[in-house]
């Protein structure tokens, strides 16, 4: 091979590694734009406006006293709240165990324009080093979603 | 008393490993084999301090020593034996010091078993062995302190975390890991010998890779094992999710399975050398970022992770280990160069340099769907994660491109194949694939990368028992028709090929698995009261009413579910959820029905023993079974392949015609590796 072949092709090879890797950053970079799941409370869920509507939120907060109804056996409705907000949620599936009225929860899914939160998931915190507020204090959100960031 | 003799121990080990590691490094500069052997005692006398220290704390936990800090953080008189043992590794102390116990069992019997074959390269090894030991043991000796002694002991512990003592998988996962992950200090000390002394050669290749492949073994089983203990434990009916302490075991395992493979083009072809070290050097930064993301409580949240004592340490550790891999390879990679220039693109070789490129491409998309909630974490405070659908929808195109390769590579000859031999090797196995992908499709597989998988796993599979039985074949026609002789023959002879395909055969059925049970699982919730059934994907499920169990260390729920199908009695099922005095909310544990076509998978959502109702996740899994089978299968065909090969273990004794002892075989072996 003479030299200036030689020289041709390895900028070749650089040009196509240079291309592959901005294809691999750009798939890469949009795969996670999209499936980024938020991390909010009710009240950081209101802020959010547009963005919160068909984005996948888990939504962490307290299941606010006397909102609980049962529509179903697999499905129900109820209020999350924080200290300064509050938000409408509808879930499908059994909810878990110790589901009641005034404990944390974390619910996945997405919010509608309708108004309400669409739950797909609904997890109650298997943590043992988060403490249940007493009554009348808010929950700690951040500590809240924590416990079940690592849940399935 | 045990708390002080504790710290006496770990306080020995950092000293054996520190001072050691200085006089490695200095011997190894001067070329002073004198002070080689002391660094070499040290390496001895830590590693029998640190295994020393962990039995001691097997000891207190099992005689229920609670003045010794750590039995009265996880011990418990209550609990069975085996939870005792266990309690080791459940909690963060204790894991630590059992890390430090497992890097001085691979230190010790690394240097007895491969210390003197490379004079050169064996004293940086060892000191970069040290090194990484003595930092564990500083770990150990000042943040973290498993044995501070407590001054007015309790009589009684809390037990370790109840999602631990739910399932006896919980005994095996973690030194599986432990032995995967801190078994990678090995090759990399020897990767940075290769560097430092500028040679490579193919015997310090050989010892390198039987020791990767040693720890590569342990960590796929560790990684199956852990998905096997989410599957019978969290009951959420999967066993993997993309996690990030599932993606830290995945990162170091898919750079190691690299380097396997590139070690193979060096041995063939005097190529890819410092591309291997590269490969070795990132996968045992990989591990250390692993434990970093495991250990530290940083993915809790990154404001937890200051308050985890180790978390800001192994921080440290982390950089240097990658400043001083990229140091190595930025000032040495031309030493060790000697690189022939690879041939054409279809060969051998080149679908090596093919799977390399995708595994690293992998490495790269689980890396930064991992770390990069952790960033946005810490410099803007928003907590968020990536979801699964970017892993599946990155993982499954390479995935299945590697394992066109597992059905691609082998078919192709070293050097440069001719468009004939491409034809001729390739027409049957593509018929193969078609009638796999065919039955799949008949089966009810609709999902496009499913049936795809299906039609690339048929070819992959009739290459690999074509290539895995070759060798008997070809005695055959040569005119031995004695069965026995010509299998025989062939395990004896070519038994590292042999397990190679072995290797290759169960990941092929593996990915398979993953490929049906992921996109043909059948979910469903119901609610049953007692006495009344409902009918799931062909199973009838009779509720049989709830059962209270009191064991010493727990209380459960166990709710009894009659199963039958076609009218014929498969026996029952007790999903439980289990009650632990120290957890305020129940853990629910699914029970499976397994089977090889497929597992019925029930989970409690709800019992209520007022009324004896019981709502149920019910999950058909099909095809989950071969997952783990096939993972046995391919620790089989790992040890097949570090099996000494009968004409190496001949070159061992020279031409003294005598047996050797097993000790001196396994020497053998993990010295030179294995003979092709």
């Amino acid at each position: 091979m003479s030299d200036v072949t030689k020289k041709r092709n390895r900028w070749f090879a650089l040009g196509a590694l240079a291309v592959a890797l901005v294809a691999f950053g750009v798939i890469t970079a949009g795969g996670i734009g999209e499936n980024l799941v938020y991390y909010w409370s009710p009240s950081e869920l209101q802020k959010a406006g547009d963005k919160a509507y068909g984005a996948t939120i888990r939504l962490g907060g307290m299941v606010s006293t006397g909102s609980i109804q049962k529509v179903s056996n697999t499905s129900l409705e109820f209020d999350v709240h924080d200290a300064a907000g509050k938000v409408h949620v509808k879930a499908q599936g059994v909810p878990p165990q110790m589901f009641r009225e005034g404990i944390g929860v974390v619910v996945e899914g997405t919010m509608t324009r309708a108004g309400h939160f669409e739950g797909k998931r609904l997890m109650v915190s298997h943590d043992n080093k988060y403490q249940a507020p007493k009554d009348g204090q808010h929950p700690d959100v951040k500590q809240l979603m924590e416990t079940t960031k690592n849940m399935e | 008393m045990t708390a002080a003799l504790g710290r006496i121990l770990i306080l020995s080990s950092l000293f054996a490993a520190s001072l050691g590691a200085v006089i490695a490094f200095a011997s190894a500069m001067r070329r002073n084999a004198q002070s080689y052997s002391w660094a070499k005692r040290l390496a001895y006398f830590y590693a029998a301090t640190i295994v020393g220290a962990n039995l001691l704390m097997v000891y207190a936990l099992v005689t229920n020593d609670f003045s010794v800090s750590y039995v009265a953080q996880v011990g418990s008189t209550t609990v069975p034996l085996w939870i005792k043992v266990v309690s080791l590794w459940s909690s963060l102390e204790g894991s630590i010091l059992f890390w430090g116990g497992v890097m001085g069992a691979f230190v010790g019997a690394a240097l007895y078993f491969t210390g003197d074959r490379h004079p050169d390269a064996a004293p940086w090894a060892t000191g970069v062995w040290l090194a990484c030991a003595a930092f564990f043991s500083f770990l150990i000796a000042a943040p973290s302190q498993p044995f501070q002694t407590v001054l007015q002991p309790l009589t009684e512990g809390p037990g370790p975390n109840p999602l631990l003592q739910n399932h006896i998988l919980m005994a095996v996962h973690p030194p599986t890991l432990y032995l995967g992950w801190v078994g990678m200090t090995i090759p990399f000390g020897l990767a940075s010998a290769a560097l430092l002394t500028g040679r490579f050669g193919l015997d310090l290749l050989r010892t390198m890779r039987t020791w990767l492949i040693i720890s590569w073994t342990f960590l796929t089983i560790a990684i199956v094992l852990g998905g096997w203990w989410a599957y019978e434990v969290l009951g959420w009916g999967g066993y993997w999710a993309w996690d990030p302490v599932e993606n830290a075991s995945l990162l170091p395992w898919l750079t190691a399975t690299a380097a396997i493979h590139s070690a193979i083009v060096v041995e063939r072809k005097n190529s890819l050398k410092s591309w291997t070290a590269t490969l070795v050097l990132a996968t045992f930064v990989l591990t250390i970022l692993g434990t970093f993301m495991t250990r530290s409580g940083v993915f809790n949240s990154v404001h937890s992770f200051t308050q985890s004592s180790i978390g800001p340490t192994l921080l440290v550790f982390l950089a240097a280990s990658l400043l001083w891999s990229v140091f190595l390879i930025a000032t040495r990679i031309d030493k060790i160069g000697d690189e022939r220039p690879l041939g054409a693109g279809a060969s051998r070789e080149g679908m090596f340099l093919v799977n390399n490129l995708l595994l690293v491409l992998f490495t790269l998309t689980v890396l930064i769907g991992t770390v990069f909630p952790l960033i946005v974490e810490a410099t803007s405070g928003k907590q968020m994660s990536v979801g699964r659908p970017y892993f599946d929808k990155m993982a499954v195109p390479i995935g299945i491109a590697l394992l066109l390769l597992i059905g691609v590579g082998p078919a192709l000859p070293w050097g440069k194949a001719t468009k004939l031999q491409i034809r001729k090797s390739f027409a049957t196995p593509l018929i193969t694939g078609a009638v796999i992908g065919v039955v799949g499709f008949a089966l009810g597989l609709r999902n496009p990368w499913a049936v795809a998988t299906m039609f690339v796993a048929g070819l992959a599979a009739h290459v690999t028992m074509r290539e895995m039985w070759l060798p008997s074949v070809q005695r055959w026609r040569s005119g031995n028709h004695n069965v026995a002789d010509v299998v025989g023959g062939q395990l004896v002879r070519s038994h590292r090929r042999f397990g190679a395909y072995l290797v290759h055969a169960a990941m092929i059925v593996i990915i398979a698995a993953v490929a049906v049970s992921s996109t043909m699982q059948v979910s469903q919730q119901i609610e049953l009261a007692k006495g009344q059934s409902a009918t799931v994907g062909g199973y009838q499920l009779t509720f049989a009413g709830h059962e209270m169990i009191n064991e010493p260390h727990r209380q459960a729920i166990a709710s009894r579910v009659a199963i039958s199908r076609d009218g014929k009695d498969l026996g029952s099922l007790t999903p439980r959820m289990n009650y632990y005095e120290m957890s305020r909310e129940p853990i629910g544990s699914p029970d499976v029905l397994s089977g090889p076509k497929q597992d019925l998978y029930l989970s409690v959502l709800n019992a209520d023993t007022e009324n004896q109702t019981v709502a149920l996740q019910v999950y058909i899994n099909p095809m989950i079974g071969w997952i783990w089978i096939c993972t046995g299968l391919m620790a089989l065909g790992s040890i097949i392949v570090i099996i000494p090969t009968r004409s190496r273990r001949e070159t061992v004794t020279g031409d003294e015609a005598r047996v050797l002892s097993p000790s001196e075989s396994l020497k053998a072996t993990l010295a030179l590796g294995q003979e092709k």
